[in-house]
């Protein structure tokens, strides 16, 4: 270990490696912290990603997928299913082996990885954040850096020690309980999701195939909902209804920031990447795309920074990640409220209506066309998504 | 010793021994009042207003009001 390094990442996730990777690329000395003793673990994640989104990064490899995903199937409060093919394909991941597959391609390129360092605290100079202030085995630690990346997920506590909002507002914070089960039977090329009152109020409700017996089953409440009934109870009712027998191989909790990304993803001397910004597609909640998106576009930026001896380009990450996604999530997050308050009725009118569409013609923009043909305003957003 | 609430009438604790240390709390935390490690938190009471924003967001139901004050060391 060096005494200093150019880049200093913070938490060792898929945008955090990405972020490390990418600025390694650039031949800068870079250190990825972990504050968990393993890369990879514990999971916090329902798992399914798009296929596209992944392999921009990393070769497909059977070690890590679980399920190769070919559709779709909306489940409606009356139980009206409508399924949509999707010919770019989707994975249900190993998230424990793919994380750790991607340290490793970071460390490929020379990123230097230290876990159970907790990281609890910046140093500044000038107003400019020049470090960390870290403990390692019961020992407080100090290293220096040019640039901090903050990969530090949904609690997103490094950017606030450098003077950033990062904290989301509870009502855009979806609160997710998850099971993975065994001994039941699943069609595992189909990611089932179900809506309504019912089963997950100002959210959804997700069944995701790890195999064809095994299924990581969960869903996410906004904290509104939270107040008068948890993810947990919700997970609970669902469970004894539909798998009272099921054997439950793992259980976890989670928080999706559900919102458009920070108003300020860079300072001097930090950066913000993955769930830490807030670069989630807030109607998904999905963040494993988006965030290696982010930690890559973040690594480079910061990796040229530091070669080209300009502090200041680090700042150009905003304009550059919101030409990338962040537009397209501001659209992503106007269709969520819209579609999240959306009633029961509601929710069976537009299953049952796409179901009279041809299963060739059926694309997801139709779908979202349907559920918001009384929306004008949020009818336009689409447009921009699927057709611009 | 009891840790008492500092405004209204609700107090927050956290039950660490039920908690999956995922996160959620510390992310909608207006105060950055929570300590989070691998498997430790705790509230950090100079800090805490009682908002109670933890507590609906909390996925699992650890985190809770207590009417009495929390026992604290």
């Amino acid at each position: 270990m060096k005494k200093e390094y150019d880049i200093i990442v913070v938490g060792a996730g898929p945008a955090g490696s990405m972020a490390a990777r990418f600025a390694a690329e650039q031949g800068v000395s870079v250190l990825m912290v972990e504050k968990d003793r393993d890369v990879g673990y514990p999971v916090r994640c329902a798992e399914a990603v798009g296929k596209e989104g992944v392999e921009e990064f990393i070769e497909p490899d059977d070690s890590w997928i679980k399920a190769n995903i070919n559709k779709l199937s909306f489940i409606a409060p009356n139980g009206t299913e409508a399924i949509l093919e999707i010919n770019q394909g989707a994975y249900v991941l190993e998230r424990r082996i793919f994380d750790y597959e991607l340290a490793k391609s970071a460390s490929k390129v020379g990123v230097e990885i230290l876990t159970r360092a907790y990281v609890n605290g910046l140093i500044f100079e000038n107003n400019k954040v020049v470090g960390v202030k870290y403990e390692f085995r019961g020992e407080q630690k100090e290293i220096r850096s040019n640039i901090v990346i903050a990969a530090d997920g949904v609690e997103s506590r490094v950017g606030r020690w450098a003077g950033i909002k990062t904290y989301t507002d509870f009502r855009d914070m979806e609160c997710c309980s998850q099971i993975t089960v065994s001994n039941i039977q699943i069609d595992p090329s189909t990611l089932y999701l179900y809506f309504g009152k019912d089963v997950a109020p100002g959210g959804y409700f997700w069944v995701f195939p790890k195999g064809p017996d095994i299924a990581n089953i969960g869903l996410g409440v906004n904290g509104l909902t939270g107040k008068s009934k948890s993810a947990l109870a919700f997970l609970n009712d669902f469970m004894s209804k539909n798998y009272p027998d099921a054997s439950i191989l793992t259980s976890i909790a989670g928080g999706v920031p559900c919102a458009k990304t920070l108003e300020k993803i860079s300072a001097p001397g930090i950066m913000l990447v993955g769930d830490a910004a807030r670069q989630v597609n807030p109607l998904s909640g999905g963040g494993i795309a988006s965030g290696m998106i982010g930690g890559s576009i973040a690594g480079r930026i910061a990796g040229e920074s530091v070669k080209r001896k300009k502090p200041d380009y680090i700042l150009t990450y905003d304009k550059a990640w919101y030409d990338r996604l962040g537009r397209r999530h501001i659209i992503f997050d106007n269709i969520k409220t819209g579609v999240f308050n959306f009633s029961d009725e509601k929710f069976n009118k537009i299953a049952e209506s796409f179901n009279k569409i041809p299963h060739g013609k059926r694309t997801l923009g139709k779908l979202f066309t349907l559920a918001l043909v009384n929306h004008p305003a949020l009818l336009l957003d689409i447009a921009k998504v699927f057709v611009v | 010793m009891y840790r008492q609430a500092k405004t209204g009438k609700l107090l927050i604790d956290i039950l660490p021994d039920r908690c999956d240390f995922c996160g959620c709390c510390v992310g909608v935390c207006p105060e950055d009042a929570i300590e989070l490690k691998e498997a430790e938190i705790f509230i950090i009471d100079q800090l805490c207003t009682n908002c109670a924003k933890c507590v609906w967001s909390c996925p699992i139901e650890v985190i809770k009001f207590n009417k009495q004050g929390v026992l604290v060391k």
